[in-house]
């Protein structure tokens, strides 16, 4: 039976064959009958990675195989979502050595997109801490491969958005805390400028990440609020927070009922809520010592905030460019208050070094931008896509949804690399995703 | 500390009973055809809850086993429940005598076999419950699911009068009735959102109702209203309908 599925950004939606399985055996069987496929999970990321007419789902592949808790070792079955690990994991005094802004998405994924956090400078991405992982080849077999074995799989498996076969068991190293809680710091900065200058002087910091009004124009343009955090120590914890450091709070969920017409989140409305968010810090800067969920999930507790954006849905739009040339950030933020192209969030973090054959991060500032669907925005994109390269640049996988492919091809110098090993291990090209087939990434 | 016997842990909702249970500190005994399959599972509920848990071969249709089986089990259920049970292609089934017999063979007289046996054992000690998971297709028979629902049905019967015969002794047994169910068995059907729960849904509610020492428990609440108004129906004109 096919059904209508998309990712978090509600575009592209594709009419697909959806199967899960519970046991290797039924994967097995399943990547015998089926002609083309590609591996699927929760669905978080933005674009068109994932989507394919036939999908294979690893969310009931979910189960923990073994926690090491005195070392900090945590291996499990690619479906399980990172919400079960923490679940896991905080009790007994660990955490998750790098996490993306929501809970909500599989290992497998975080393995697929190889994930960023706010602490990429200070602690690389999630590839770094991942000591092996079996992968399910389109052959039928199934390879464990890590940087020492089989380190071309394991290389572009890393980012590789699922090409290269299904992720089915991944081991990783863990992050040691003495709390659940994090000692936040904001600084608000009037414009842009100003925000690089404090984020560059707090670098020092394991997490930072920047909110930017982007709606704003002229001498404030880029004025935003720059939040750093570090995991707090038991001896900074209040008497009371003491008596249980690893505390597991109950948040309230709310979910968004329904789709809003596209209409209603307007330049006004996201104005209005800028202003607020902005101006509700009335200090330059609060410390504060916060628990660690509104901290790396601020959104999480509004479940389908996507259909804020109604039923057209947006594309997140994630770029990095190098440190030195951050004048390109400049352009694209005036770019886009000239256009009058409403982005209504924007977060800008800053990557450290990296070298990998396809994953995203690389050195640099990274900017990710939301615009709601509409008429002339791919057209606008393109245009930026040109900014970006321009000043040696490149753009997010796991958050696109229309890059052209030379575009690409400028940004990732490791592509042809890339394309050979796919072609090793996905010979005939039978995993592939919309992704894959809009970008030339597999060779069929 | 309290155990719980899953027969037919692997599928969808024996593992989402399997873990609801565990979140409650029960311990966990696995049982299924392939213990080594259960692995998995097996260190999943371990390290999830901190409770103890055990995989161990079952065979429903290998009746003369089920005595042995549940004399050797490592620790003696509190609680048993019977989820395992197949759905199958419903035409082939009506022309293959040897598909409609494993159908019949697993979902009833199966069940009958391994419940006769703890329902002795409980019955001598006086204390324990049985729950077997059901479903509303044998509320009455119908074409497309012929087999499968009148081997339904006749489970239904039998958790009746067996929650007749142990009541005296002390001994609880409760009938879940689930409607549709999001698992891999109806992953190719076309489901109303409405009217069908997840995995994860069904055990809670599942336990809530054994926290209440239920009889019958339709899930979801609605379904029970549902099944009466088929079973309302007059026979002349069921007999006509085409589903």
């Amino acid at each position: 039976m096919k059904k209508r599925i998309s990712n978090w950004g509600n575009f592209p939606v594709v009419s697909a064959n959806e199967k899960s399985f519970v046991f290797i055996e039924q994967l097995h069987d399943l990547v015998s009958e089926s002609r083309d496929f590609i591996a699927r999970g929760n669905g978080r990321c933005y674009g068109d990675a994932s989507l394919a007419e036939s999908v294979f789902s690893t969310l009931k592949f979910d189960k923990i195989l073994s926690f090491n808790k005195l070392e900090g070792i945590f291996e499990c079955q690619s479906g399980i979502l990172l919400d079960q690990v923490l679940e896991v994991i905080v009790p007994a005094g660990w955490f998750l050595p790098v996490t993306p802004g929501t809970k909500f998405i599989t290992i497998g994924g975080a393995v697929a997109s190889d994930i960023h956090g706010k602490n990429h400078y200070a602690e690389g991405s999630f590839s770094r801490y991942v000591m092996d992982l079996d992968i399910f080849l389109a052959s039928g077999e199934s390879v464990t491969c890590s940087s020492e074995i089989n380190n071309d799989l394991f290389e572009s498996t890393c980012g590789g958005m699922g090409l290269t076969g299904v992720i089915t068991r991944v081991k990783f190293k863990l992050k040691k805390i003495e709390s659940s809680y994090i000692r936040k710091k904001q600084f608000r900065a009037e414009n842009l400028e100003e925000l690089i200058l404090l984020m560059d002087k707090n670098c020092g910091y394991t997490y930072a990440t920047a909110w930017i009004d982007c709606l704003k124009k002229g001498p404030h343009s880029g004025r935003g609020i720059l939040i750093v955090g570090e995991h707090a120590l038991f001896s900074e914890l209040d008497e009371k927070r003491k008596e249980n450091p690893l505390r597991k709070q109950q948040s309230r969920k709310v979910s968004f009922p329904v789709n809003l017409p596209s209409w209603a989140l307007t330049v006004f409305v996201v104005k209005t809520f800028n202003l607020f968010y902005y101006f509700r810090q009335n200090k330059s800067e609060v410390e504060e010592l916060v628990w660690y969920e509104p901290f790396f999930y601020p959104l999480d507790d509004i479940l389908h905030w996507n259909r804020a954006y109604g039923k057209k849905g947006f594309i997140q739009y994630q770029f990095v460019i190098p440190f030195e040339k951050k004048q390109g950030l400049f352009e694209i933020l005036n770019r886009i208050a000239e256009r009058d192209m409403a982005c209504f969030l924007a977060v800008l973090k800053i990557f450290g070094k990296q070298e990998s054959i396809i994953s995203f991060p690389r050195e640099g500032y990274s900017l990710s931008l939301d615009f709601p669907f509409r008429s002339g925005l791919l057209e606008f994109l393109d245009e930026l896509d040109r900014i970006v390269i321009h000043y040696g640049g490149r753009l997010y996988l796991t958050k696109d949804a229309r890059m052209k492919p030379d575009i690409l091809q400028s940004g990732y110098p490791g592509l042809e690399r890339f394309r050979q090993i796919v072609n090793k291990y996905n010979p005939g090209g039978r995993i592939h995703s919309m992704l894959s087939d809009r970008l030339n990434l597999v060779t069929n | 500390m309290a155990t719980v016997l899953i027969l037919g842990a692997t599928s969808d909702i024996g593992i989402a009973i399997a873990r609801q249970w565990a979140s409650q500190k029960f311990d966990v005994i696995l049982a299924g055809r392939n213990p080594q399959r259960l692995k998995p599972f097996e260190s999943d509920i371990c390290i999830r809850y901190g409770v103890k848990c055990n995989s161990v071969l079952f065979d429903a249709v290998d009746f003369q086993s089920h005595m042995l089986f549940f004399s050797a089990l490592p620790l003696k259920p509190d609680v048993s429940i019977c989820v395992f049970g197949i759905m199958e292609n419903e035409e082939e089934a009506f022309s293959d005598w040897q598909l409609t017999e494993k159908i019949i063979n697993t979902n009833f007289t199966g069940a009958v076999s391994i419940l006769n046996v703890i329902a002795k054992c409980y019955i001598s000690q006086k204390e324990g419950t049985i729950i077997g998971i059901s479903s509303v297709s044998g509320d009455r028979g119908r074409a497309t699911k012929l087999i499968y629902a009148s081997s339904k049905a006749a489970f239904t019967a039998y958790l009746s009068g067996l929650r007749n015969k142990c009541f005296s002794q002390g001994v609880h047994v409760m009938t879940v009735q689930p409607g549709y169910v999001y698992t891999k068995m109806t992953e190719n059907m076309f489901l109303p959102k409405t009217l069908t729960s997840g995995p994860g849904q069904v055990a809670h509610l599942v336990f809530n109702a054994y926290l209440k020492k239920r009889n019958v428990v339709y899930i979801k609440w609605f379904w029970r209203y549902i099944m009466l108004i088929i079973q309302a129906i007059p026979e002349f004109q069921f007999k006509k309908m085409k589903w």
